[in-house]
């Protein structure tokens, strides 16, 4: 039969294999688990049913909409043909101002109301989510 | 203005001083005429001229002269001096010029640290190194002149960012670049000893040092950012899975590989292609995070530009670069003369083995995160984002048996350890460890399986570091207080990530709330005036006795709001108080923080750089 040292290379190739591809499933899994989609209030109206996993919601923060108390601020995002209404107890960034972009991320409730955990503001004062700008210019 | 034309044409002589160096060094190789007796003065002149167009930039901005484009679109006559001049790399072409500076400088200073290299190796060395240095030139001066000139000339600037008015943003992208740069040196110098047939123990010693100087700006670099994003985004962290902090640890990671495998090489003749590889992949991640970050894929405050055109520049320039390099590679692979033992399982140079493998994973799991989300928008138009959750999963758990072997392989031998036998001591170490992770964790009745084990490998690797770093009298000091430092550090994130407590809320003056044991008391707020922005200062006392006074800043050049956090910073925690403005409102958002071990993080980052500097002065006492 085969010598010792073959056997034992096919051992080594074995487990090579198999923890890579134990690697690679893991890897798949967790991204599978751990993606965030992005959608405009357009696209959460258009949904056939609501999402109950983590997304991400951007557009425009509507003029006069945001409201603060002690507790939690709320805002309406709009991409200037559907809106959805967002509350937020947290921190916000300083570039949120009404009239200017927003990425809110969080759990739908229903269709129009949108629960957010994080208000995402990391840009310049000029910046305006590109999925926005894409959307603005197909008008 | 002068300067505009000074600037533009040493850039301009400068790419033909490379194209004759490129051409003179191609030549000798030919013509087996091996002498470069006269090209250092040809390397100063180049390295001179990019010098002279750089310091005219700055001038540019010191002086504020909008009639050049660069300094329209980012300065501004109010804005105080350190930022005129740090504003000169804070954009997109200054920074090129940055990165095309230090290349010419990294060239020069190759050319005279490398005399005991073979000259046929040094030549080809240089002939890659022309060819990057020629690529960036042609970028700069095509797509990103940083002397563009407007007409009229504009009485004001747009200004900078006033996130970036910072003193260590001021410094952070020139020590990041020495970091990515210097990588494009090993990348040159290992396919020109691949060529060359020079894979060995000499070569392994002598690009040791290119090495650790990349590794230590590059550490150095990260460190900054982190500090920054720290303090002035106001998130309260120090690391967020972002893109383009992924981009920065990327190349890390792979010189962390390169850098003890090198030392294999160094020490057995083996793993030569795969240093090779290694090398080659550490550039490609550098050039690959400048192509990310520049063309605008990626939106953060990096994003300087969205032209198009100078991401399809970059990745034509960058494609060209791996598909030659991965061709010499495979001309030569068979080539590399290795030292064909086996490893014994219980080796010094197995347990770099299997810690470079695990390294590799690392970057995997990040490369993927990164750019999965651009692939699939590329692909299907879906927009998405990986978050820190996904990071985690992957990272932590595999983390436990990286810092085991870190903790147990600089304690074995080259090559062999005599017999098998476990050894006791460590073993009954390990178990005191687990015990005490456990009893860690029960205190603060956080126990579980995963963090325990975290928690045990990490005081393993610290207890062992710390015995090594008393008893070792010296011997390998630099190896051992870069370990320990990287014990500090995993330990102290541990620690601050599951005992850090927040608070967010909306206050109002004179408003007061509870936060488990404190007192947060909003007393009042003043505004006040500074040549380029108005701030508001808030008030605020914690327990009757820390005064925070957090402030907002309105810049006016260009409009934007930041925050300014306060943090009280002592050996035992940070407390962080960040206050934010909510439209014109009585309420101020308000985030209160308390995070243990804060700056820990910080200097065990500082000890592993200073471990790494070590390696260079114990060379010179030789």
């Amino acid at each position: 039969m085969y010598g010792k040292k073959v056997k034992l290379r096919i051992l080594f190739l074995v487990i090579l294999l198999s923890s890579i591809v134990l690697t690679i499933f893991l890897v798949l899994k967790s991204l599978e688990e751990n993606v965030i989609y992005f959608l405009s209030p357009t696209d959460v109206k258009n949904l056939n049913e609501i999402k109950y996993d983590k997304i991400r919601v951007g557009g425009m923060v509507k003029n006069n909409s945001v409201k603060i108390n002690s507790q939690k601020i709320t805002f309406i995002i709009t991409d200037f043909k559907n809106e959805i209404n967002v509350t937020y107890s947290g921190l916000v960034p300083n570039l949120f101002q009404e009239d200017k972009g927003v990425v809110a991320e969080g759990f739908l409730k229903d269709k129009n109301y949108f629960k957010a955990e994080k208000i995402l503001a990391k840009h310049d004062e000029n910046y305006m989510p590109p999925e926005i700008k894409e959307k603005l210019g197909e008008k | 203005m002068i300067l505009n034309y000074i600037g533009s044409y040493s850039l301009l002589f400068s790419l033909l001083i490379s194209a004759i160096i490129f051409l003179i060094s191609i030549f000798s190789i030919q013509n087996k005429k091996e002498s470069i007796r006269n090209l250092n003065k040809l390397f100063f002149f180049q390295f001179f001229l990019v010098l002279i167009s750089f310091l005219s930039l700055i001038i540019l901005f010191v002086i504020s002269e909008f009639s050049n484009t660069t300094v329209f679109n980012n300065s501004h006559t109010n804005k105080p001096l350190l930022y005129k001049i740090s504003g000169t790399w804070g954009n997109h072409e200054g920074s090129l010029i940055l990165w095309l500076m230090i290349l010419t400088f990294f060239v020069f200073i190759y050319f005279l640290k490398s005399n005991t290299r073979p000259i046929r190796e040094r030549l080809f060395t240089i002939v890659f190194q022309e060819i990057i240095i020629i690529g960036f030139s042609i970028f700069l001066l095509k797509t990103s002149n940083p002397f563009n000139q407007v007409i009229p000339t504009p009485d004001q600037g747009l200004g900078l960012n006033p996130i970036l008015q910072d003193p260590i943003l001021a410094i952070h992208p020139p020590v990041l670049y020495l970091g990515y740069v210097s990588t494009s040196l090993i990348f040159s110098s290992a396919l020109a000893s691949l060529i060359c047939l020079n894979v060995n123990r000499e070569w392994a010693s002598f690009i040791k040092n290119w090495i650790f100087v990349s590794w230590i700006f590059l550490t150095l670099g990260i460190l900054l950012g982190s500090i920054w994003a720290y303090y002035e985004l106001g998130w309260g962290g120090f690391w967020f899975w972002d893109p383009v902090e992924n981009i920065s640890l990327m190349p890390w990671l792979c010189l962390t590989a390169l850098l003890h495998c090198t030392l294999v090489l160094e020490k057995r003749s083996s793993l030569g292609s795969w240093t090779i590889i290694l090398s080659i992949v550490s550039f490609t991640l550098s050039v690959c995070g400048t192509f990310l970050v520049r063309s605008g894929i990626l939106n953060s405050v990096h994003t300087f530009a969205n032209d198009p055109d100078r991401g399809v520049y970059i990745l034509i320039f960058l494609f060209f670069l791996i598909f030659s390099s991965l061709i010499i590679y495979f001309l030569y692979q068979d080539k590399i003369i290795s030292n064909k033992d086996h490893f014994n399982f219980l080796s010094k140079e197995s347990s770099i083995l299997i810690n470079n493998w695990f390294v590799m994973y690392f970057l995997s799991v990040v490369l993927i995160g990164t750019i999965y989300p651009i692939f699939l928008e590329v692909l299907s138009n879906e927009k998405i984002s990986v978050g820190p959750p996904f990071f985690n999963k992957l990272i932590i758990p595999f983390l436990i048996p990286f810092l085991i072997f870190m903790a147990i392989g600089p304690n074995l031998k080259w090559i062999k350890a005599k017999k098998f036998k476990i050894p006791i001591r460590l073993s009954i170490l390990l178990f005191i460890n687990l015990v005490i992770a456990f009893l860690v964790l029960k205190i603060f009745d956080e126990v579980t399986l995963k963090l325990t084990l975290l928690l045990t490998a990490s005081f393993y690797l610290f207890f062992i570091t710390f015995k090594d770093l008393i008893k070792k009298e010296y011997k390998n000091i630099s190896q051992t207080i870069s370990h320990f430092g990287f014990s500090l550090l995993i330990l102290s994130i541990i620690l601050n990530s599951f005992l850090s407590k927040e608070i967010i809320t909306n206050l109002k003056v004179g408003d007061e709330i509870n936060f488990q044991e404190n007192i947060i008391k909003f007393k009042k707020i003043e505004s006040s005036f500074s040549s380029n922005y108005q701030s508001l200062i808030g008030y605020f006392e914690i327990n009757n006795k820390h005064l925070f006074t957090p402030e907002v800043r309105i810049y006016d050049q260009p409009e934007v709001i930041t925050s300014e956090a306060d943090i009280k910073t002592n050996l035992f925690k940070d407390r962080f108080l960040v206050i934010n403005l909510v439209k014109d409102n009585d309420y101020l958002n308000v985030r209160y923080q308390e995070k243990p071990l804060m700056i820990w993080i910080w200097l065990s980052t500082i000890l592993i750089t200073i471990g790494g500097s070590l390696s260079f002065i114990k060379k010179y006492e030789k």
